[in-house]
This record gives structure tokens, C-alpha cells and sequence, in this order.
């Protein structure tokens, strides 16, 4: 298998990576590539174009300042064995290191997974449940766009044809409770269900507010909040835990497939909703 | 390093097993393709072209990669490493040593890619648990299901690993 020929192009600044998208209106960017090349194999992207952003500085730093901003280009295990992240965000950390296998994490990057939106992605559900957001590049300047519109169908995010991502940062969550739970499919490692659950604690146990999302079982990654509703201001207690995953996959519009119906994941949902929220309280 | 835009050839200059060549590529070559038709190391195998087996799994600066997954022309500058690239004066590499000594294969399709992932382990980690090498074979699929002996070979080479570090020098003779 190959490709369709397409013309390369390496630049060496953001400024003309952006010039070459807007000249090129399906050029394609190239960052780990480890979901753009099989697609462009099966001929379902080919793309005249490929904007490879390798040379472009500045795209793979991992900051710390309360909040945490990741370069877009930072791979998979760089996220994963990052300190400042582990510290900021363990839940990103974590989820890092079981994406895919070992030589998809050596080249597979944050920012890559969110852009091609997969709707089967471990990383959409679990910015969305940090509250992630991501500062984008376009012809137009720069802009943020906060994860909970940035995801806006099967394999479609609100990113103009133009626009990079650069940088995703996640706000300061200290003393957040968290958790990612998933059952992964046996042979690709996708997310049939996953469940990314976000606690801010306050006062004596209670949960103040509540992020969760679920990615695998919808189009798009997509926030559970009918769980939220039922957590927030409550103490964390097994009744709540359990009245939160009997909600979870309420209002969700849900697939199904030939390896799991929408029955099998609407009941997948609940059961990795208590599974997140037991982890993240335990 | 190839700067100029071109849907034909582009000048790609790879670093494999510690030797540079200099080809001429489409920019569409994968890595794999490069290294199994311009360059004739057919060690890297290709088996499902799409990232999921393993097969052709080689080290990029020292870490396990797809090779069927990375464009030639984006591992410029690069250190590439294959299995060809393992034996050294003759000599097979440990990890290869321990496969042939715990029998850790059947039809061998598979094999390369197995021995690269479980040498990236042990230049990172030469003493891992089984749970750290059931992990680094992760992305490798054995369709003989040779997964029981896998194992025993990655310990047998980490044990290889350790004996040869504390002998301050070679190994040779340690499973033969």
C-alpha cells in the first residue's frame, strides 16, 4: 500500500505553514502521522499537499504555572513522562502511556490526536473533562478554542481549513480528583467506551463541580452531563457514584458496530462512569 | 536535506545501521519501502502496512517505530536501526540470541520486529519486570503464538544483558 503522490513540504516556521494551508486548501499536516498516513493508504485522505511541521520550533515544550500548556507536537510518551504534567494532570499523564502501543507512542503527538478527532480517541474525552483548550494559528492570527467546541462531529473539529494547533492548555485543577477508565478493543487498543471523569473538591468531601466525557461510544467525544448534574454538590459516597453512572448515558446518541451494538456501549457507559469516579475517590 | 517542492523525487539522506546513504525518493516512500526496495534490508518486514502488527518495527533514534508508518523523507537526519544492524562483528546481538535459545519463534515473520522491541527495552530499561516486557511487545502481533517463549527469550536476554555487564565484556558463550 501507498499513498497518492502529493507534494511534501517542510517549513520552517508556523507563519509559512499557515501561507502553504491557505494556498493549498486540501493540504493535509503531517505531525506523527500515525493516523493521517493509514488513511492516506486507504486512499480515504489524499491529499495534493502535506504540510510536514517536524521543522517548526516551539511546538513540543511542556510547561507548568499552575495551569499547563503543552506543545502540540509533544508526543505521547513525552506527555507521559513528563513531571510537570504528572503533577498537574496524573489523569493525562496516565492516559498517555496506554494509548496505542509502544512505537505509536513514540511518535503519535497530543495535538495530532485532537485535531483528527477520532471518535474512538482516548485523548478527546480526557481534555474535555479537563476543560482543555487549544490555542490555534490561522490566517486570521491566533485564537483559543475551549475543547468543549472544538470537537463537532465523526472526525470533525471547529479548526478552520488554515488553522494549526499549537498548544493545549489545561486550566490549574489543584486538589482535582480524576480518573480515565476505558474497555479497549482487543485487537486496535481504541476505546470501545471510555469515560474521563474531573472532580473539584470542595469542603468536607463535596464534589463541587463535575467534568465528565465519554469518547468511543458517540460521534464525537461529548460530555456527560447528566452525570455532572447528579454529582455536583453532593459528597462522594457509593450512592452518588451509582446514581451518577445510572444517568451517564442519558440524552448521548449512541453507535453501535459490528464488535459492540449501542445496547452493549449505552451499558459500557454506566459501568466505566463508576469505574472512573471509584478511581478517582478511592 | 530536501528543501525543494516537488511531487517527483526529493534527495533523502537516511542513516541506517550507523552507514549514510543518499537516495532519491518520492516523498510518498514510506521508511519501510526505502528500507526493503532502495536499500534491500529486507529484515523489516511488511505485513499489515498499517501500524497494527509490528512486523516492521525498527529502532528511530533508539526508540521502537513503525517503519511502515514514517515517511522516508521525514527520517532525514535520523538514526535509523534494523535488524541487520544488531549482530556486531559477526556475532548475533543478545537479544537475538536469547529468541534462538528459548525458541521464541515459529514461522518467524514476526521475529525482527519482536528482537527490535524487546532491544529498545533493555537499552532503556536492562532490567525490566515481565509486566514491562509484555508491555513493550505490545505492538507486535505473533500469529503462531509464540508469546510464552517471547517472554522467556526478553528475560533471557536481560539476564544476558547483566551477566555481560558484570563480566565487563562479552556474553558469547552464555547460552550456547
Amino acid at each position: 500500500m501507498f499513498p497518492n503522490r502529493f507534494e511534501y513540504r517542510r517549513p520552517g516556521s508556523l507563519a509559512e505553514a499557515v501561507q502553504i494551508l491557505a494556498e493549498n486548501p486540501d493540504a493535509k499536516l503531517l505531525a506523527g502521522g500515525h493516523s493521517l498516513l493509514p488513511a492516506m493508504k486507504l486512499r480515504l485522505a489524499a491529499p495534493s499537499t502535506l504540510v510536514d511541521l517536524s521543522q517548526i520550533e516551539g511546538l513540543r515544550g511542556i510547561a507548568a504555572n499552575g495551569a499547563l500548556t503543552i506543545g502540540a507536537l509533544a508526543t505521547y510518551n513525552q506527555v507521559h513522562d513528563s513531571a510537570a504534567v504528572r503533577q498537574a494532570a496524573p489523569m493525562l499523564a496516565d492516559t498517555c502511556g496506554i494509548v496505542g502501543d509502544p512505537q505509536v507512542r513514540v511518535r503519535g503527538t497530543l495535538g495530532g490526536s485532537l485535531a483528527h478527532a477520532d471518535p474512538a480517541a482516548d485523548l478527546t474525552a480526557v481534555v474535555l473533562a479537563l476543560g482543555g483548550e487549544v490555542t490555534v494559528v490561522g490566517s486570521g492570527g491566533e485564537r483559543t478554542i475551549a475543547a468543549d467546541d472544538l470537537f463537532v462531529d465523526l472526525l470533525t473539529t471547529s479548526l478552520a481549513p488554515e488553522e494549526i494547533i499549537t498548544e493545549i492548555r489545561i486550566p490549574d485543577l489543584a486538589g482535582a480528583k480524576m480518573a480515565y477508565e476505558k474497555h479497549e478493543h482487543p485487537a486496535s487498543g481504541y476505546a470501545v467506551v471510555g469515560v474521563a471523569a474531573v472532580l473539584a473538591m470542595g469542603d468536607g468531601g463535596t464534589i463541587r463541580s463535575a467534568r465528565l466525557a465519554v469518547t468511543g461510544a458517540t460521534a464525537k467525544a461529548t460530555r456527560l452531563s447528566s452525570a455532572e448534574a447528579v454529582l455536583a454538590g453532593k459528597t462522594v459516597r457509593t450512592e452518588t457514584i451509582a446514581a451518577a453512572a445510572a444517568a451517564a448515558a442519558d440524552g448521548l446518541e449512541i453507535n453501535g458496530d459490528l464488535y459492540a451494538s449501542a445496547d452493549y456501549r449505552r451499558h459500557l457507559v454506566g459501568v466505566l462512569t463508576r469505574r472512573a469516579l471509584e478511581r478517582a475517590t478511592g | 536535506m530536501p528543501t525543494a517542492a516537488s511531487p517527483d523525487r526529493v534527495s533523502v539522506a537516511l542513516t541506517v545501521n550507523g552507514t549514510d546513504h543518499a537516495l532519491l525518493l518520492e516523498p510518498r516512500r514510506t521508511l519501510l519501502d526505502a528500507l526493503r526496495h532502495d536499500l534491500a534490508l529486507t529484515g523489516a518486514k511488511k505485513v499489515c502496512d498499517m501500524g497494527n502488527c509490528g512486523a516492521c518495527t525498527v529502532l528511530l533514534d533508539g526508540r521502537a517505530a513503525y517503519a511502515c508508518l514514517l515517511l522516508a523523507v521525514d527520517c532525514a537526519g535520523r538514526s535509523v536501526t534494523t535488524v541487520e544492524g544488531l549482530a556486531k562483528g559477526g556475532e548475533l546481538d543478545p537479544v537475538q540470541r536469547a529468541f534462538v535459545a528459548a525458541d521464541a519463534f515459529q514461522c518467524g515473520y514476526c521475529t525482527p520486529g519482536q528482537v527490535m522491541s524487546v532491544r529498545a527495552l533493555l537499552d532503556e530499561n536492562p532490567a525490566p519486570t515481565d509486566a514491562d516486557i509484555l508491555r513493550a511487545v505490545s505492538g507486535n502481533l505473533c500469529r503462531c503464538g509464540a508469546y510464552r517463549n517471547i517472554l522467556d527469550a526478553a528475560r533471557i536476554a536481560a539476564d544476558l544483558g547483566a551477566r555481560a555487564h558484570a563480566n565487563g565484556g562479552s556474553d558469547a558463550d552464555a547460552v550456547r
